[in-house]
């Protein structure tokens, strides 16, 4: 069966990887080009480079990165940032990414998803969701990548996932707001409610800030993969680190 | 010695060639009938649908080319899928140059379709074991394990991940994203020892 997969993210703002504490209050942590390498060859199972500024301000990821990162690895790479049409996803996917990764176009425009899975195959078709709690209910939040324009759309999560699996999307990442940055472990308990509807593979992120964190998203949940940010760019731990701790434990993890 | 990479539409044209320029290997994207015989190695990528790349290859006159080569060919994801007789993705007939058929990973078994990511690879034959690793799969159909089944890996079902009839050799995982398993794979294919 398939391995358990360890996926950095690389969010991108003016052609830097930068990192912020609950989508807020962005630093800059290091050059796209050499931490995509870094990660390709330490083990990574995949990459996403995700420009954060580009939905905010309506453009789409800057193209030239897509390909400098995938002329150095040699890994699947999913691609997001302002994707708003099939000729947008076309572009990117030529220029060596596997999968595109939409959020808010997918919020504005539910039916880009099917266009997207009906061009190029469910597997290339990523949602994004950003979720924050709110006395205990699970919201989608839009244009995230900027504190002044994010926003609740009111949709509720789990309505959305069902939603997105009907359109034929491929993989769903959740992103939980209030756990991002926080570096205090994955969102389990969302995490499982999702998974009570969730057909697809899934992917967990935000909150990542040890090795146990990874032990316990994989013990606890189901899901596919664990997407963090910080954690590895700022060295403490190396994504082969991570691996072998969760070998040890018995999860199914390719080394 | 050049590789024709044919142009059947799909999208991840440039990993492939990437993947082959790392092996220090020129090639050529191509959709043109004599640049592919002409090649010294022909790689058939494909990504969207079977029914797609079918009616790509149709369109651009190139069921008889392929079916004619007789230099290695590398069929790769649906690129291997089509190289059978018939895909029950959209219900389509393909090149028919391996008996067999191609199926849908049944959801029913619980199994979360499409498998995405890294899966392992168990070649059957002792000379190819050092080719067993883990690779990159991002498919809903799989073909059945058959007589030219050379590797298989499982997904709820025991599945071809890799079959080799005469010069035609397909894998269903993606080994331009397969790390340096893929690399090696692909310097099996390119005969680089």
């Amino acid at each position: 069966m398939i391995t358990r997969r360890i996926i950095p993210c690389l969010d991108v703002k003016d052609g830097k990887v930068v990192k912020g504490v609950q989508f807020k209050n962005h630093k800059i942590v290091g050059s796209i080009v050499d931490l995509a390498k870094k990660y390709s060859i330490e083990g990574a199972d995949e990459l996403v480079f995700y420009d954060i500024s580009a939905s905010t301000v309506g453009k789409t990821v800057k193209k030239e990165w897509v390909s400098k990162i995938s002329d150095v690895i040699n890994i699947p790479f999913c691609v997001a940032g302002g994707i708003k049409s099939v000729g947008d996803a076309r572009e990117i996917l030529n220029l060596g990414a596997d999968k595109v990764s939409i959020n808010t176009p997918a919020l504005e425009n539910p039916n880009l998803i099917n266009q997207l899975s009906k061009e190029f195959g469910s597997q290339c078709v990523v949602i994004g969701m950003d979720i924050k709690t709110i006395d205990k209910q699970n919201y989608l939040f839009a244009k995230t990548g900027n504190e002044s324009t994010a926003h609740s759309t009111g949709i509720i999560a789990l309505d959305w996932i069902e939603t997105v699996q009907d359109l034929g999307a491929g993989e769903i990442v959740i992103n939980s707001m209030n756990k991002d940055g926080m570096r205090n472990g994955y969102d389990i308990e969302l995490l499982n409610k999702l998974s009570t509807v969730c057909t697809l593979p899934m992917i967990a992120s935000g909150g990542a800030g040890s090795k146990e964190d990874f032990i316990n998203v994989f013990k606890e949940t189901s899901v596919d993969g664990a997407l963090a940010a910080s954690i590895f760019h700022s060295g403490e731990y190396t994504i082969s680190q991570i691996k072998s701790s969760l070998k040890n434990k018995k999860i199914n993890i390719r080394i | 010695m050049s590789v024709a990479i044919i142009n059947s539409g799909g999208s991840n044209l440039r990993s492939v060639a990437k993947a082959v320029d790392r092996l220090n290997k020129s090639y050529v994207i191509t959709d043109t009938a004599n640049e592919i015989k002409k090649a010294s190695f022909v790689i058939l990528p494909g990504v969207g649908s079977a029914e797609n790349v079918m009616q790509v290859l149709k369109e651009k006159n190139l069921v008889s080319v392929i079916n004619n080569l007789n230099q290695p060919v590398l069929g790769i994801c649906i690129g291997m899928q089509i190289l059978f007789e018939y895909s029950a993705e959209g219900n389509t007939e393909c090149l028919g140059l391996i008996e067999g058929n191609v199926k849908r990973f049944d959801e029913a078994k619980n199994l979360k379709v499409p498998q995405m990511g890294w899966n392992k690879v168990m070649f059957t034959e002792t000379k190819f074991q050092k080719f067993n690793s883990y690779y990159y799969f991002a498919n809903s159909y799989y073909s059945v394990v058959q007589k030219y089944t050379t590797a298989t890996s499982d997904y709820g079902t025991k599945f071809s991940s890799v079959i080799e009839k005469n010069n035609f050799l397909g894998c269903q995982f993606h080994p331009e994203k397969s790390a340096d398993a893929g690399e090696n794979f692909l310097k099996y294919f390119f005969q680089i020892s």
